[in-house]
């Protein structure tokens, strides 16, 4: 499950932590409090670290297995965090026969990062999608809103570099 | 508060509030000695917002400030007109001229013309597709002739965000009148006398419900009321167009249940993708309680209820009503089997009263009007009205409220406007992914909880689907299946792993790799997965398949037996095709194709080689003379 672990090195601020334990203040010794305060967490960092799980789980006293239960069990909370460029390439037919399996390994090997993953920096992360609707284009990627298209591998690292 | 000071606010505000009729019919006596002589609202609803009514508002608020009319017009923003297809909405009172498809810009020309010369702004009257002239009042419209507005009836007319004016339209009378002269016996006996029956979709009876929770012993004496918000079926709009456009009703309706069944603590369950309803329900909350709505002793009676809000994390399954009690109390929301019932063991192991967001705003009318008056419309054994949401193939999109025992073909084709583009109707779905489709031949069945079950559909929280001939019923069925396998919450086999072969099983099929046994497989595997999944979102997840397969098995066996989709939608079976007849060579498409499967000389008919095709569709899109088809 590449939604289950990260590879960015926690980056929450002693301003967001005191933040959090307010929330956890809030919601102690209230019935079903898990879940707004994971929520309100989620506002606070972005995302659910595994660090903020552990703060969350010692303030209201209960086991961590439990609040990564609900963690990983609802659609909304993430434990991963998207990156400043948020890198997606076209899985769509067209793209998958013009070679985007080739597409996607070179950026995993360039940014050493898996399908799903995000760089330690925080700055690059990748994920698949489906077709963009531009298949005269295929191979295509997007990174944030600019669509690449005609890739070769050689020219996915090209691209990558011009962000760095 | 007290009785008398709402009986004030009630009669303080019900001079401007006469005006907002929406047939037209104003009392127009208030108007004489009434600095305000024209009332504009605006559809603040998600849908129209999505499209600038907020802009809208603010323009229009800004032309009358700069035109020096602050005093003498009310601009406010308000909920769902219904129709969400011309949004957005500006509705002018007391005429009731309603504009459609209003932009920004128009804000200064219908100041100007229509609220400080009279005219109305001809060119943004609303137009039926039916008819040569425009048609200026909403009231008259094919759309809202044969509705009739009970859970929606202040949407539309109110500005949610103003207690002042749900008051005005007799709010919280019903609460008033209930705790000082009813019993709570009383109350559950008018309600079982109305024959509400629960909107979310199985119909269960609203007062025996409430009785079974009023008679449950709770060892500590708590009890809770609960609100189902977590509105998730794809299609269905209703609970939210409700909670934005009047969530007092809902409020309202709650504290009622509270008082019935002894209970004096609520929750509100929202899904989390609606913010807009979300906000509106916090402030509306907020606002009961500064006026004593909510809260300790209410209306000096002794007794006390409040409110808290809940917010669902994006899980499909949290509608059942055990997973919502098990989210609510902050775990996974996993369902657990019944018995027992929540009205004996639901939230926190307490008695626990669940209705959905319409049933409670029927509540307040029921007990303005009478019950026998709520009796009195409908069919035999479903009473009262039913909002549905339309969608898919149909002119007009948007949400309607009709009696009970209205006919399927009134609300397609006169108040929905039919088919656009002179398509031919296939299929209704009802009861979204839980529900089934209804053909042309049940067409004019008076639709009510009874009669959807004998013809093989549900009722279902109300979400309506129409679909035409260019939809594939298998792609359908498929469809649901797909959103099924997401949601599934994996705590049961049968739901867990069958859904997900029933989906693999429709796949194959769809690709024009299945086979007749395949059918009967998944025939097999619909029976087990009704029988042994432990809740509602497993027991109907075969419906949409089931249903399909019943009527339009011909449409399954083409797939499998001639390897044709006879809609034309499944990719595997469809192929492109290039017109001899029209295709004259000129090199566009050879071009554009990402696999160079197009051959053929300059100006000579081309040709597609459909093993190299992958069906991306580029070629048709450049094609000027229109040479390629799909088929």
């Amino acid at each position: 499950m590449p939604n289950c672990k990260t590879l960015v090195n926690y980056t929450g601020t002693p301003q967001q932590e005191e933040q959090l334990r307010q929330v956890i203040e809030k919601y102690k010794g209230q019935p079903g409090a898990a879940m707004p305060v994971l929520q309100e967490a989620q506002e606070i960092f972005g995302y659910l670290p595994e660090e903020v799980q552990v703060i969350i789980a010692n303030g209201l006293d209960l086991p961590l297995s439990e609040i990564y239960g609900i963690a990983s069990f609802y659609a909304q909370f993430t434990m991963n965090p998207k990156g400043q460029y948020r890198i997606s390439v076209c899985l769509g037919t067209a793209c998958y026969v013009k070679g985007a399996a080739a597409i996607v390994e070179a950026v995993e090997k360039h940014l050493n990062i898996r399908n799903g993953g995000i760089t330690p920096d925080g700055k690059f992360s990748l994920d698949c999608c489906r077709c963009i609707g531009a298949c005269g284009l295929a191979p295509v990627m997007m990174i944030n809103d600019e669509v690449y298209g005609k890739l070769t591998p050689e020219k996915v690292v090209e691209i990558l570099n011009s962000y760095n | 508060m007290t009785i008398t000071e709402l009986k004030n606010i009630r009669a303080e505000m019900l001079v401007h509030m006469r005006l907002r009729r929406p047939d037209g019919s104003a009392i127009f006596e208030s108007l004489e000695n009434c600095p305000i002589k024209k009332q504009v609202l605006v559809c603040c609803d998600t849908g129209c917002r999505s499209s600038k009514s907020t802009e809208i508002l603010e323009a229009l608020q800004q032309e009358a400030l700069d035109a020096g009319l602050e005093h003498r017009v009310i601009i406010e923003k308000t909920g769902c007109f219904g129709l969400c297809a011309a949004g957005p909405v500006v509705m002018v009172y007391p005429e009731g001229i309603f504009y459609a498809k209003v932009k920004p810009e128009d804000a200064g020309q219908i100041i100007r013309e229509h609220i400080i010369e009279g005219t109305p702004v001809e060119r943004l009257l609303y137009k039926e597709e039916h008819l040569e002239q425009k048609t200026p009042l909403l009231f008259n419209t094919r759309f809202y002739k044969h509705q009739m507005r009970i859970a929606l009836r202040n949407c539309g007319i109110i500005n949610p965000d103003k207690l002042e004016e749900y008051i005005a339209l007799d709010g919280y009378s019903a609460l008033a009148r209930v705790l000082t002269e009813d019993t709570p016996q009383g109350v559950i006996d008018k309600l079982k006398a109305s024959g509400l029956r629960g909107r979310g979709g199985a119909g269960f009876p609203t007062g025996t419900k409430w009785q079974f929770t009023h008679d449950a012993k709770s060892e500590d004496g708590v009890k809770y009321v609960c609100c189902n918000a977590d509105e998730g079926d794809p299609g269905a709009f209703m609970d939210r167009a409700v909670i934005e456009g009047d969530p007092h009703s809902v409020i309202e309706a709650m504290t009622i249940a509270g008082y019935a069944i002894g209970s004096s603590q609520g929750y509100i369950y929202i899904r989390a993708e609606y913010p807009s309803a979300i906000k509106t329900l916090q402030s509306a909350i907020e606002q009961a309680r500064s006026y004593g709505l909510l809260g300790e002793n209410i209306f000096g009676t002794g007794f006390s209820f409040d409110l808290e809000l809940r917010l669902g994390a994006g899980a499909f399954v949290c509608g059942e009503e055990t997973a919502l009690m098990t989210s609510i109390e902050g775990k996974r929301g996993e369902p657990r089997t019944r018995p027992p019932f929540p009205a004996n063991k639901g939230l926190f192991a307490k008695p626990t009263l669940l209705n959905n967001v319409e049933t409670y705003a029927n509540i307040p009318w029921i007990f303005q009007n009478g019950p026998e008056a709520y009796a009195a419309i409908g069919t035999e054994k479903s009473k009262g009205t039913k909002v549905f949401a339309l969608g898919g193939k149909i002119r007009n999109t948007g949400l309607v409220e009709v009696p009970m025992g209205t006919t399927l073909r009134t609300i397609i084709e006169e108040i929905g406007g039919g088919i656009p583009g002179g398509k031919k109707f296939k299929a209704a779905q009802t009861g979204g992914p839980s529900g089934g489709c209804i053909t042309e031949e049940n067409l004019d069945v008076p639709i009510d909880y009874e009669s959807l079950m004998s013809i093989g559909s549900m009722m279902g929280s109300g979400g309506l689907i129409v679909m035409d001939e260019d939809n594939c019923m298998v792609d359908i069925a498929k469809f649901f299946l797909n959103f099924i396998v997401d949601e599934s919450c994996g705590k049961c086999t049968p739901c867990r792993i069958g859904t997900r072969r029933l989906y693999d099983l429709l796949t194959k099929i769809t690709e024009g790799k299945g086979t007749m046994e395949d059918i009967k497989t998944i025939e097999e595997l619909c029976d087990h997965l009704k029988n042994s999944s432990l809740c509602a979102l497993g027991q109907t997840a075969p419906n949409p398949i089931l249903s399909t397969l019943r009527n339009f098995r011909a449409e399954y066996e083409a797939h499998v037996v001639d390897k044709k989709c006879p809609a034309g939608v499944c990719l595997s079976l469809t192929h492109y095709y290039i017109d001899p007849e029209k295709c004259r060579g000129c090199g566009m498409c050879p071009g554009v194709c990402p696999v160079g499967a197009i051959n053929g000389v300059l100006r000579a008919p081309h040709t597609i080689d459909t093993a190299k095709c992958i069906k991306c569709g580029r070629c048709a899109e450049v094609c000027r003379l229109g040479a390629i088809y799909r088929g």
